[in-house]
Formats: C-alpha cells, structure tokens, sequence
C-alpha cells in the first residue's frame, strides 16, 4: 500500500496528462473561434464595413435559424443517427404558417407558432417511428421523408406564395427586429443553444442519447431504453425544424413550395464543422452552433469581398473535410496519452 | 469452510434454451449462495454463456424457473436483471468509449440533485469512493476510450458495487488478463465475498477456480452435470466431467501412408496473438488443432492463409516460402480454408449456390473474360452432385439451403480448386448428425487422396476420432502434440486447460 499523499500525487500527475488530451478534444470549439476570428479580421481589413453594425445583424440573423436546426441534428446525430428532412419539414411548416396568417388574419402569434410545432412534431414522430419500429436506417428513412414531405409541400403550395404583405406586423417583426442591436433572431439561437447545451449536459435522457451513439450494443446492455430514446431525438429534431419554419418565414418574409430546399446539407456540415462526431457518441450544441457561425460567415466574407458565391460552397466543402480530417489527426494523437500504463496493485 | 447459508440468493432451475434447431441449453441449473463463490466450468458449447445470459435478462428461457430470494422471476431484459440485483460482467466489457469513466459507471442511474439533474460532483465522488475502496488508482473523470482491458472490467465491477447488486457474475472475467491483473481482480472477488455477496465465476482455468471458488459446478452439452464444494474435487475429477462421453462410433477411419510434408510452420508469431508455432501437416494426414476458444487457433489458421499478417516466422508449402499476407498467394500455392463462420465468411449469402461454388474456381469458368452462366451452371451441378449437395435449384440464394448443406456448398467450393492443403475451420459446428457424417467422411477421403487436412476444432470426439496428430494449443503457444495412439479427452483438456504434465 501506498501512503495516501502518494496515492493523490499519482492521480494528478494522471489528470494533468488527461488535461492536454481532453483540452485536444475541446479544442475543436477554440479552434472555431479562432477561425472566425481570422476570417472576420482578414475580412475587415479589406472592407471595414463588414464589422458594420447591420452587417453583424445580418451575420447573427443569417446563422440563427442554421444555429437553431443544427441543436436539434446533432441530438438525433449523437445517438449515430441522422435527420435529413429537416429543411423539407422547415419548409412545409413556413408554408402552413402563411398559409394560416393568409386565411385569418387576426390569429394569435400563439397559435402560428403551436401550428408550426405541431406540423414538426407530428413529422418527428413519423421518422422517429419508422427508424426504430421498423428497424430501417435513418439515413434512408429521412432521404424518403425529404421527399414525401417536400412532395406534399409543393402538391399544397403549387405555384402559390405567401409574402409579407399577407403577414402582420408582430410577426415580421421578430425577423428584423433588434434589443440593443442584436437582432431577436440571434437572441433567440442563443437563448436556445445555451439551454440546450446545458441540458445534453445534465439529464440523464441527454447522456442515454451520448450513451447510444458511442455503443449501442453496450447501451442495450446497459438497460438503456434505446428504442424510445431514438424516437425521442427525432420528435427533437422535428418539433425544432417545425419551429425554425416559423422563425425561417418571419426572417424572409415571402415563402412558397421550396422554402428551405437543402438546408439539411447546410445544417449537418455545420454540426460536423462544429465537432459533432458524425457516427454519434460526442459533440456538443454549442460546437454545432459555433460551426453554423462560421460557415455562414465566410459565406457573407467572401461576398464582401467580391468572391463568387460557387467559391462559398467549394470553401464549405473543404472546410467540412478538414474538420474530418481533423478529427481523425487528432483521435490518433490523442489515443496513446489516453492507453493507460500497466499499473501494479497499489 | 462452507460459508453458505441454506437458501439460494438466486437459483436457475432445468433452464432449457434453444436457437433455431440448435440446443444451446438443455437443462441448465445453478444456485449461487451469499459470501460464495461458484465456479462453473464446461467445455467450449457446453451452454455456460448461455446461461449466463439468462441470467442476465438478455435470453428467455424457453423453460425452466428462475428464483430469486425464494420467488420466481423472470426478466424480460437486461434492465429487469439489473433491478433484481444482479450485475454481469461479460468477458468483453461493454463500456462507452466516449463517456468519462464516471459516467460509465453511472449510466442510467446517475444521482440527481433538484430539477432532475445529473449531480455530476456526487458521481464522480462516489466514484472515486469505491476505486478506493478497491484500492484501485483510476480518474473518474477521464473517457473510456483506450482503457485497458483490465482497466475496463474494473469499471464493470464497479459499476456492479455502485448498483448495490447482490449476485455478481464474471464471464470469463480473466480470458485477457495479464498474472498480476489477475491476482487484484481475485483481491476483489475476494472483497466481494466477504461482503456477502453471491459470485458466479466461470472460467475455463482450473487452477483459478480452485483458487478461488467455494463451490464448482460442471456443464457437459448444455447440461448440468454436477455440483460439490471445492474440497470434494480434483483437477481430475473436474475434468472427468467435463468430458466423460463415451467416444461414438461415428469417425470413419480411412488409413493413409502421410506423404511428404506439404505444410510447414515455422516459429509463426503475431503478437499479441499467438507466439513461436511450429508445426507440420503431411499430404494424407489429418491434423487437428485443439485447444480452448480464444487459444489462437483460428488466428493461427488465418495467419497461415495469409488473412492477418504475421510479425515473425514462416509458412512454407511443398517448400516454397509463401509471402505473409497474401491470401492471393496461399490460394495459387494450393491453400483453401473453410472457415468458422461460414455465413459471414464462408459463403456470399444473397449469391445463388451456383455462384458460390464457383466462385473460388473463376479462372477455370473464364472465358475471354466473361463467365459464362451455362459453364458455371455445370461447373456447380458436378461439385454439388459429388457431394450429394441437397438443393432446391441451383438459382436459389445460397442462404435457402440448410446449416449442412451450406456447409457442404462451402466445402465444394474449395474441393473444386483441388486444394493440396485444406484448412477447416469448426466444419461441423451447427450442423445435424446425418451431414455430420458425411463431412467426416468426406474429409478422410479427401486425406486417403493425398491431401493434406488441418482440421481446428473444439469437440474434442471429432479431434480424437479424425486426427491423425493432435496440436494443442494453449493462450497462443504450442502446449503439446499427440500422436493419435497417446491421446484422450483428458490429456487434451489438461493441455488446453494449461496443466503442464510431466513427461511420461
């Protein structure tokens, strides 16, 4: 037996070391804000407005409806699942709320947005369903809901279009409107990545969801409910892209049948930007808002700094292969710091 | 020093479990006592994972009680087993690589402070408790991910400690640890004890068993066979029980003159995996490889065949040195294997049995390039024919056919090559009697053509009543070989089990 001071000197020789790895992993939300801090300052050194306050309104906006799909993917992307019909249920829900505002004018904002949570929800409930009753990947379920979903859409919508003009004030409102510069968009998204940062922290429903993703064969074992908890992230995932549809038509103003037609595309490339392990296990909300940020900046950078937009989704792609390969750089240094040394009975 | 008070904390009465047409348990039976702990060994199949797996919740038995304090129980799945107070530790640990140690332990049942959150301080403070307790030295706070595998089962044990379960049980807990991983775990299992706990500990190594159990029970064929405190036993007498079958009639035996050495293995090491093999299959002779599950046999076939590479040695066939890691090369050299699991690598599932028995011979079908489907079709219907391939059409997916009968599509497949060597890998786990047979006569056969046969199996009728010269191999390493003549189920069970004799 070793005295206890020894035994306290080894477990912090022991924590150091497991700082730096640790450090590594949560190095991915540093290092995203360090590349938003260079692409900003390279920015702005070529044209000073981009620190403009209505620019920045603009960045905070553009990014918050991204920020606000991307908590509910990486939810349903940590049990190493993933939901692509978001922008399609984002989409019909935008839809459905014009169309409510157009038919009775004098609704209460209460019900449009219940509406838009209902329609998100009951689309949840269907991947949610098909994914874990019938056992079929959800890659293929969601692609199929994509479609169906975006069918439905355009089927109701045809070449019709609900603008501003048809919506009240109140509402538009929340789309442009700002408290102390910052636009209600952007308060919002934070609002809602904090708290759920905070929650896939500390419940226990939240950690089943890490649980799952990192093994599911282990977390059956466990006595993880897998099945419900699955469907739980995909309800999530829906309810917020039935939301994100509302804020989406308060923020444009104008929708028709392609409302949101590939935000899927952009919201999984922020979650994988921002660190979000795409086979599920480990990432954070807040990284996967972080990544949403940065892609939406650099998108506005490039265009303050007359670059074709094409570049933009080029710059996005590499960007999101990067990320991968740094994931996967920094699995392979970390791995020896974690491997335990063989240690004798103490 | 029989601690036991008279009632059972747990009990399994005549448990029956079957999968499909397989019995995987006929009449399983267990009763583990507080401050005891019960060692149950079996050879490979004899349905002691089985049982433990309805222990823990994840198989119904199909009959039999489970009781628990005196009442019957039965689980539905693992959570139900978990509630009841009994936590398993299975010989793979089943951690989560990307939660910290602390909420491995946890998971599922993590204290909670107001509002129904995690208390994360308390977690990893009762953590840290227990680790100390154990005299363990592990943070609670960092992830799973590259724990050892000791490392990892302490977890496991802690994780049982922290549930409060009061029946314990190891799957082969020691199968990957090192001597000294091995002593601090029997430390624990010792602690455990005292403490009143029941603990169920199977294991394959009689040494451990007599170290540390109090009781032992034997499993033979998914059936209890018997139960005796530990003073009443012998290595011997355990390993009586363990085997003690008569020996069937059913090995057809075909004498052969082995010719000249076709397969030589020289100081074959991978490490980590098996260590400095060297043995030699003669055209005409049948060898087995025996030993436990986990001994290195079909790590050893597989390095031969040039699946996994290996780090030192040599394989050569009729004389030439074949490259490591090629399979590409064993193959031309005239290797085939028939491997263990013949639906995931043996055959292509979804493949029509046409394609499947050609689909080794493509070379000889080719024409121009193109496979024609005529001469693959009498290709197949003359391999499936000499083998008395029972099929419905030979268009059929090759998943139609039964255990047997895929077994002998398989075996076609490589015959067709006219292999020198072939490697058969477990050839008849899984299959009826009847096909049984005719496998076994097949492969003397085969032998009394010149061929040369390396057989791994772990029924050990099968290795004594085939074999020509037995292998047996032991945690990686060669432990001894038999001649036909000297061998019996007990010397084999001592050599696989580890007991080095002394030379007669």
């Amino acid at each position: 037996m070793t005295t206890l001071a020894e035994d306290r000197k080894v477990v912090e020789q022991r924590r150091s070391s497991h700082v730096v790895a640790e450090t590594l992993f949560r190095f991915r939300e540093l290092g995203i804000v360090f590349a938003l801090v260079v692409v900003v300052a390279a920015t702005t050194i070529d044209n000073p407005n981009f620190l403009s306050a209505s620019s920045i309104q603009n960045l905070l906006s553009g990014a918050a409806i991204i920020a606000l799909l991307a908590i509910g993917e990486t939810i349903v992307i940590v049990t190493r699942n993933v939901d692509l019909s978001i922008g399609s249920v984002l989409g019909i829900s935008a839809y459905a709320v014009g169309v409510v505002y157009r038919d009775h004018p004098h609704v209460s904002m209460a019900v449009v947005f219940l509406v838009a949570l209902g329609i998100g929800l009951a689309c949840g409930i269907v991947n949610g369903a098909i994914v874990t009753i019938a056992r079929v990947p959800s890659l293929v379920v969601t692609l199929g809901t994509l479609y169906i979903i975006r069918g439905i859409d355009g089927a109701w919508a045809g070449g019709n279009q609900v603008n501003a003009s048809m919506l009240p004030e109140s509402f538009n409102k929340i789309g442009y409107g700002t408290v102390a510069g910052i636009p209600y968009l952007g308060i919002i998204a934070i609002v809602a990545v904090g708290i759920a940062t905070y929650a896939m922290r500390t419940f226990r429903t939240a950690r089943d969801f890490y649980a799952i993703g990192s093994d599911p064969a282990a977390a059956r074992l466990a006595g993880v409910p897998v099945g419900s908890r699955v469907f739980l992230a995909f309800v999530l995932s829906g309810g917020i892209a039935g939301l994100a549809g509302a804020f989406w038509l308060s923020y444009f103003g104008s929708v028709d049948a392609i409302a949101g037609v590939g935000y899927e595309f952009q919201v999984i490339a922020a979650v994988v930007v921002g660190g979000v392990a795409i086979f599920g296990g480990s990432g954070t909300v807040l990284g996967a808002a972080l990544g949403a940020l940065l892609l939406n900046t650099i998108n506005s950078a490039l265009v303050v700094v007359n670059v074709s937009s094409f570049w933009s989704q080029a710059l996005a792609g590499g960007l999101l292969l990067a990320a991968i390969a740094f994931d996967r750089l920094i699995a392979l240094r970390v791995a020896p710091a974690l491997r335990t040394r063989r240690r004798t009975r103490g | 020093m029989d601690t036991a008070s008279p009632e059972p904390l747990l009990s399994l009465e005549h448990a029956e479990k079957s999968f499909g047409a397989v019995r995987a348990l006929a009449d399983g039976d267990i009763a583990l006592f507080p401050g005891e702990v019960h060692g149950l060994v079996g050879e490979n199949g004899a349905g002691k994972s089985t049982l433990v797996k309805i222990l823990a919740g994840v198989h119904r038995p199909d009959a039999g009680r489970l009781v628990l304090d005196g009442e019957e129980a039965i689980f539905d799945n693992a959570k139900q087993s978990q509630s009841a107070g009994i936590a398993i530790i299975f010989q793979e640990p089943t951690l989560f690589p990307d939660l910290t140690v602390a909420e491995n332990i946890f998971v599922g049942m993590q204290p909670l402070k107001r509002f129904r959150r995690i208390d994360g301080r308390r977690m990893r403070r009762e953590a840290a408790a227990v680790f100390q307790q154990l005299g363990v030295r592990l943070d609670p706070e960092r992830l799973a991910r590259g724990l050892s595998i000791a490392d990892q089962q302490l977890v496991e044990i802690v994780k049982a400690l922290t549930t409060n379960a009061r029946v314990i049980v190891m799957d082969e807990p020691t199968a990957a640890l090192t001597t000294t991983e091995v002593e601090r775990l029997f430390g624990i299992v010792e602690t455990l004890r005292a403490r009143g706990n029941a603990v169920l500990f199977v294991s394959h190594r009689l040494e451990e068993i007599f170290a540390i159990c109090q009781r032992v029970s034997v499993m033979r064929d998914g059936r209890h066979v018997l139960t005796k405190p530990i003073e009443e036993l012998t290595t011997q007498s355990i390993i009586r029980a363990m085997v003690g079958r008569d020996m069937d009639a059913l090995f057809p035996t075909t004498p052969s003159e082995p010719g000249a050495v076709v397969l030589k293995v020289d100081r074959l090491t991978r490490e980590g995996v098996f260590t400095d093999v060297s043995f030699e299959v003669r055209g005409g002779e049948i060898v087995a490889l025996a030993g436990l599950v986990g001994a290195g046999r079909t790590e050893v076939a597989r390095a031969v065949f040039g699946i996994d590479r290996s780090d030192a040695g040599s394989v050569e066939i009729d004389g030439r040195r074949l490259p490591p890691g090629s399979p590409t090369a064993a193959m031309a050299a005239g290797i085939g294997l028939v491997p263990e699991d013949r639906r995931q690598q043996g055959l292509v599932m979804d493949f029509s049995i046409e394609r499947n028995i050609a689909l080794a011979s493509l070379d000889t079908v080719r024409r121009a390039g193109l496979i024609p489907r005529g001469a693959e079709r009498r290709f197949a219907r003359d391999w499936a024919l000499r083998l008395q391939l029972k099929y419905g059409k030979l268009t059929n997916p090759v998943w139609t056919l039964s255990g047997g009968n895929q077994q002998k599509a398989v075996l076609a497949k490589w015959l067709a090559r006219k292999p020198t060597l072939l490697i058969v890998d477990e050839p008849t786990r899984g299959i009826d009697v009847g096909t049984k047979a005719e496998v076994h006569r097949l492969l003397s056969e085969l032998a009394s053509q010149g061929v040369a046969v390396l057989m791994i199996s772990s029924e050990l009728p099968e290795v004594l009543g085939m074999a020509d010269r037995i292998i047996v191999l032991f945690e990686g390493r060669v432990m001894r070989e038999f001649a036909r003549a000297e061998a019996s189920e007990e010397a084999i069970m001592h050599a696989a089990t580890g007991i080095v004799e002394d030379a007669a």
